[in-house]
């Protein structure tokens, strides 16, 4: 017969060995290496899975909030103050016209606004409007290569991400010059950010100062600190 | 490969028997499982839902302080790692071990029938410890238990497609309520298979040769070893 001591005294020794196989292995080599491959084979997974005419869910106006929550690597204060005159957008790689754009002649594209939600990587999401130009049109206006593999960004904070043409064709991708009908604050990028509600935030670049087209997969920040490349909702 | 029971008065003896893969998909559904639960609650530190985090050392993802320094990362991304390698292996481990409890007969034999009856009077047995554990047969508290392990993991891994492709699988979200509404669903499914495991591993500790069994396939008690009726 089992009595209430012995019971206890098992569970405790089960207990106890689950807790010693528990220690922690992330930190070695060998199992970053292997978890790395895993994760390449989640890029191509969810390039596989990713549907070009699929639209991100649209919200209404009365769901957008308003004070939108600031988020970078670095405190709103130190965020780079951009100034129009001397701002100039450069463009790189395979690109047909490579003249620079000035914040006025940006100004002067085909605008939309979407209402969309910022989803994050670590869980918080948040319905926000921006309003921009598709990146599509632009890519068409300046002759990028559209067969090549990627887009990438070069930030003026420092910051750089690179996106999947199949991502930066999406009809949803905008180049970004408003947040709830103003101007894009300092803070949030002033005066051009990447919005994709195809992927998660750290994949929409704020205070892009270059863009390029390339067939190399272009690095980028998170991804070069542990996160997955792809990241696509 | 199924769980027998001879109770005759003759051959008291009871044997127990898991096919191998049983075995494999168990122990790979407790790796991976034990691998999401600890990587998730290093994500769901990142950005709690509900006004509490779960202590660092209990989660999965390398050295935090260390993360920090080095590139102003909490942890997150081995987390994240570990979480979107481990859902392969809980995946093929949950679809090997259902289908093959549907086609071997396990499932049939093994973990039916459950009613509601027996239910609550084999657990009012064990919260009293006055539940017999004959290895080799299961009560109906265990048959539950099984069920509901093997659903929360299906709607943890729904919920999980969910929370991870939001636009790809969009109107998977309304069904839990949205997006938050999923994130919910998954922490909650989580908390019960947290619950599972602790019974599971108490019913263990009550009859530790099944342990055997799970491992080795095979274990049973010599017929002297005579349970009370």
């Amino acid at each position: 017969m089992i009595t209430r001591r012995t019971f206890a005294g098992r569970t405790l020794s089960l207990g106890a060995l689950t807790f010693l196989t528990g220690c922690d292995i992330s930190d070695d080599d060998a199992v970053q290496a292997a978890l790395a491959r895993v994760s390449a084979w989640n890029d191509r997974v969810q390039a596989w899975v990713f549907n070009g005419n699929r639209l991100a869910p649209t919200f209404a106006e009365s769901e957008v909030v308003r004070d939108f929550r600031y988020n970078a690597y670095y405190q709103a204060d130190r965020a780079p103050m951009l100034d129009e005159a001397d701002y100039r957008l450069m463009l790189a790689g395979r690109i047909a016209d490579k003249k620079l754009w000035t914040v006025a002649r940006l100004r002067e594209l085909p605008m939309q606004s979407q209402i969309t939600r910022h989803v994050c990587v670590e869980g918080w999401s948040m319905i926000g409007k921006w309003t921009g130009t598709p990146l599509r049109i632009f890519l068409e206006r300046i002759g990028a290569d559209l067969t090549a593999g990627y887009v990438g960004f070069e930030c003026a904070d420092g910051y750089y991400e690179g996106i999947d043409m199949a991502t930066a064709l999406h009809p949803q991708t905008l180049m970004a010059f408003q947040i709830s009908d103003q101007t894009l604050p300092a803070k949030f990028g002033y005066p051009l950010k990447i919005r994709i509600p195809t992927k998660l935030g750290f994949k929409n670049p704020k205070f892009v100062t270059t863009l390029y087209v390339t067939n190399q997969r272009p690095r980028g920040f998170w991804t070069d600190r542990g996160y997955n490349w792809f990241s696509g909702l | 490969m199924s769980v027998s029971t001879k109770n005759t008065a003759a051959a008291a003896a009871e044997e127990q028997h898991h096919a191998w893969p049983v075995r494999v998909t168990h122990w790979l559904m407790a790796l991976s499982v034990l691998t999401m639960v600890g990587s998730g609650w290093r994500i769901y530190n990142a950005s709690p839902i509900f006004p509490f985090t779960f202590p660092e050392w209990a989660t999965l993802g390398g050295d935090v302080e260390a993360a920090l320094a080095r590139h102003n990362d909490p942890g997150v991304a081995s987390a994240i790692a570990w979480h979107f390698a481990g859902m392969w292996a809980l995946v093929l481990a949950w679809l090997g071990f259902v289908l093959w409890g549907v086609v071997s007969g396990h499932f049939r034999r093994d973990f039916l029938p459950v009613g509601p009856k027996t239910f609550w009077r084999d657990f009012v047995a064990a919260l009293t410890f006055r539940l017999e554990h004959r290895l080799g047969e299961y009560n109906a508290v265990q048959k539950a238990f099984y069920w509901g392990a093997l659903l929360a993991m299906f709607g943890l891994i729904v919920s999980g497609l969910a929370i991870w492709k939001p636009v790809q699988t969009y109107p998977l979200e309304v069904l839990f309520g949205g997006f938050q509404g999923a994130r919910i669903v998954h922490f909650l499914l989580m908390a019960a298979i947290c619950g599972f495991i602790a019974v599971h591993i108490a019913l263990v500790a009550l009859v530790p040769r099944t342990l055997l069994a799970m491992i080795l396939g095979h274990a049973s008690v010599p017929a002297k070893q005579e349970h009370q009726p």
